[in-house]
C-alpha cells in the first residue's frame, strides 16, 4: 500500500466531528450564508456606531427639516433634519440588544428549567411541566401590554417581560433532549462516578443539546425583536430619547404620505434583519438535522 | 374523547381564574389610582368617587365583588367613560373585531393553505420556491410594516381602496382584513406544506397510487387530512396573535374594534376598562386554544393519547 493511501485510511479515521460536518451543509445553503453575512455586517455595524454614523444622535437641523434621500445624507432626513442613516444605526443598536437580551433570559430560564424537569423526572417533572403548560395558555401578548401600562415602560422591565414569555418552548425542547440523553451509557457513567447532578447536567446533558438550543435560539430571536417592535410601535416600548426599528417604522408610518423613506428605510432594515435570522435558523436546523424544533 | 374534552374543560378553569387574579392584583397595585391624575379634586368628591367604584373597600374585599360581578357577567363601569359600562363597551367593540378576525384568518386559511399545498406536490422546483420566499418576506414583515406600505401603495398612490374606517364606505374592509391575515397566510403556507410533504411520503400514498388513483383524489382524499393536521392545530395560536394583531390594525385604520379600546384604555390608564377587556379577551383565547385542541385530537387518535400521558410530541 503506498503512502498516499495510507494518509487517506488516516484521515478517513479521523473523521469530521458532527460540528464540521454541519458547517459544511450550512455552507451549501446560499440563503442561510446569506443571512449569517448579513447579521455579522448589522453586528459590527452596531458595535461600531458610534464611532462610524455620519452623524451625531442627537443633532437636529430643523431648518432642513425632512428631506429626501440626497449625497449628504445618503436615507433622507426625518420632520426635525436628523439624519435618517444615523438614526437606523442607533436604532438598530437597540432592537438588536433587546433581541439578543431578551433572548438570552428565556434561554437561561428555558434550559434550566427543561433541564432539571427532564433530569429529574417523576412527581418534579410533572409539576414543572404542567405550569409549562398553563402558562402556554396564557394570553402573553396581552400581558406585556398591560405590564407595560402599569410598570411604566421602562427597557429592563421589557427584557424580563419578554423573556419571561419565549422560555416556554426552550423548556420544552431542553425536557425532551435531557430525557432521551439520560438513558444513554455515557449518563449512566457519570451517574455511577458520583457526579453530582448539577455537574451532569453542566458537562454532559446540555452541550450534548446544544444543536437544538443553538436552533431554536436562532428562531426566537426575531419574534423576539418583532415582539419590542410590535410594543415599541403602540408606544409601550422603547422611548424616546432612545430609539429602535419599531419606533422609527411607528413615526413613518405616521408622515409616509408626504415622506415615504422615513417609513421605508427602517422597515427594510428590520426586515431584512427578521429574514436573515429566519433563513439562518432554518439553515442551523437542516445542517444540525434538528426535527421537530418548530412548525 | 368525552373525557379528554372534560379534562382539557378542568385545566381551563385555573388558568381563567390566574389571568382574573394577576390582572386584578397587577392593575390595583399599578402606581397612581384612577382619579389621580385628574384635576385637583375636592377630598369629598373623590370619597364618593371611590365609593361609587368600590375602591374605600379593602383589596381583598374588591377582588371577591368583582369576581362576584364577573359570576354575573358584569365588569362594571368605565373609569374613563362615565355612565358607561365595561360591557357595553366590550360589546361594541367585540363585533367589529370578530368579523375582521374571520376576514382575516379566511384569507389566511385560504391563501395559505392552498400556496402551501401546492408547493408541497413539486417540491424543490418554482412551484415550491415563489410561495415558500412569499410567506417568509409574509413572516418577516410586521403588520405594522405592511399596513401603512399597503395604505402607501393601494391608499394613497394607486387610490383603490379607502384607508380608514369600518363598514363606512365599500371596500373599507379589505385592507385591514389582508393586513391582518398575511402574516398568517404564511405560517399556514408554511405548515401545511411541511405536513403535505411528510404525509405524501408516507406508504399509504404509495399504495393509494400504486391503485391507479388519479393524483387529484390522492391528495386531496387522502394526503389533506394528515397533512392539515399542523394548521388546525396551529389555528388556537394564531387567535391569540390574530388578537394582538388587531391591535394594530385597528390602530392604523382607526376601525372601533376591541383591540383598540385595549390600547386606548392601557393609554388613558382606564384601569377597569383593561381589567374588563384583559380578562375577556384572556378567556377567549383560553376557550379557542381549547377548541383547537379538541379538534386536533378528534382528527388524531395519537395526539389525544399524548396529552391523556402529558408527554410532549
Amino acid at each position: 500500500m503506498s503512502d498516499s493511501g495510507l494518509t487517506a485510511i488516516q484521515d478517513a479515521e479521523k473523521g469530521t466531528s458532527l460540528w464540521q460536518d454541519a458547517w459544511v451543509r450550512l455552507r451549501k445553503n446560499k440563503l442561510a450564508v446569506f443571512g449569517l453575512i448579513v447579521l455579522a455586517t448589522m453586528g459590527v455595524i452596531a458595535l461600531l456606531t458610534p464611532w462610524i454614523a455620519p452623524y451625531a444622535y442627537d443633532a437636529q437641523n430643523l431648518d432642513l427639516g425632512a428631506t429626501p434621500p440626497s449625497a449628504e445624507h445618503f436615507l433622507g432626513t426625518d420632520i426635525f433634519g436628523r439624519d435618517m442613516l444615523t438614526q437606523i444605526m442607533y436604532g438598530g443598536r437597540v432592537s438588536l440588544a433587546v433581541g439578543l437580551i431578551a433572548t438570552s433570559v428565556a434561554l437561561t430560564i428555558g434550559v434550566t428549567w427543561g433541564a432539571v424537569a427532564g433530569y429529574v423526572g417523576g412527581r418534579t417533572d410533572a409539576v414543572m411541566m404542567r405550569l409549562v403548560d398553563i402558562l402556554y395558555a396564557l394570553p402573553f401578548m396581552i400581558f406585556i401590554v398591560l405590564l407595560m401600562v402599569v410598570f411604566g415602560r421602562n427597557i429592563i422591565l421589557l427584557f424580563l417581560a419578554i423573556g419571561a414569555v419565549e422560555w416556554l418552548t426552550m423548556a420544552r425542547i431542553m425536557r425532551g433532549q435531557v430525557q432521551s440523553l439520560r438513558q444513554q451509557e455515557f449518563v449512566e457513567a457519570a451517574v455511577s462516578l458520583g457526579l453530582p447532578a448539577r455537574t451532569i447536567i453542566r458537562r454532559h446533558l446540555i452541550p450534548n443539546a446544544l444543536g437544538p438550543i443553538i436552533v431554536y435560539t436562532t428562531l426566537t430571536i426575531p419574534s423576539v425583536m418583532l415582539l419590542e417592535a410590535f410594543l415599541s410601535f403602540l408606544g409601550l416600548g422603547i422611548q424616546p430619547p432612545q430609539t429602535s426599528w419599531g419606533l422609527l417604522i411607528s413615526y413613518g408610518a405616521e408622515t409616509m404620505e408626504e415622506y415615504p423613506w422615513l417609513l421605508i428605510y427602517p422597515g427594510l432594515a428590520l426586515t431584512l434583519t427578521l429574514f436573515s435570522l429566519n433563513y439562518l435558523g432554518d439553515g442551523l436546523r437542516d445542517a444540525l438535522d434538528v426535527r421537530g424544533s418548530k412548525d | 374523547m368525552s373525557r379528554f374534552i372534560a379534562l382539557r374543560l378542568l385545566q381551563a378553569i385555573p388558568v381563567i381564574l390566574a389571568v382574573i387574579t394577576v390582572t386584578f392584583f397587577l392593575v390595583r397595585v399599578a402606581p397612581g389610582g384612577p382619579f389621580d391624575s385628574e384635576k385637583a379634586v375636592l377630598p369629598e368628591v373623590k370619597a364618593a368617587l371611590e365609593a361609587q367604584y368600590k375602591l374605600d373597600l379593602p383589596l381583598f374585599q374588591q377582588y371577591t365583588a368583582y369576581l362576584g360581578d364577573l359570576a354575573e357577567g358584569d365588569f362594571g363601569p368605565s373609569f374613563k367613560y362615565p355612565g358607561r359600562s365595561v360591557n357595553e363597551l366590550i360589546e361594541a367593540g367585540l363585533l367589529v373585531t370578530a368579523e375582521l378576525g374571520l376576514y382575516a384568518l379566511l384569507i389566511a386559511t385560504l391563501i395559505g393553505g392552498l400556496a402551501g399545498i401546492f408547493a408541497s406536490l413539486k417540491p424543490n422546483s418554482a412551484q415550491d420556491y415563489i410561495p415558500m420566499s412569499l410567506a417568509m418576506i409574509g413572516i418577516c414583515m410586521p403588520t405594522f410594516l405592511l399596513g401603512p406600505l399597503l395604505v402607501l401603495i393601494f391608499g394613497i398612490e394607486l387610490e383603490w381602496l379607502p384607508v380608514t374606517g369600518w363598514g363606512d364606505i365599500p371596500g373599507d374592509k379589505i385592507l385591514p382584513s389582508i393586513t391582518l391575515g398575511a402574516a398568517y397566510a404564511a405560517y399556514i403556507a408554511r405548515l401545511s406544506r411541511a405536513g403535505m410533504l411528510e404525509v405524501l411520503s408516507q406508504d399509504y400514498i404509495r399504495t393509494a397510487r400504486a391503485k391507479g388513483l388519479p393524483e387529484h383524489r390522492v391528495v386531496l382524499k387522502h394526503a389533506l387530512r394528515g397533512g392539515l393536521l399542523p394548521v388546525i392545530a396551529f389555528l388556537g395560536p394564531a387567535f391569540a396573535g390574530l388578537l394582538a394583531g388587531s391591535f394594530v390594525v385597528e390602530t392604523l385604520f382607526q376601525i372601533p374594534g376591541l383591540g383598540r379600546f385595549y390600547v386606548q384604555a392601557a393609554f388613558n390608564r382606564d384601569y377597569t376598562m383593561i381589567l374588563g377587556t384583559t380578562v375577556f379577551l384572556s378567556t377567549l383565547i383560553v376557550l379557542f386554544n381549547l377548541l383547537s385542541d379538541i379538534l386536533a385530537a378528534s382528527l388524531n387518535p395519537r395526539l389525544r393519547h399524548q396529552f391523556h400521558t402529558g408527554g410532549m410530541p
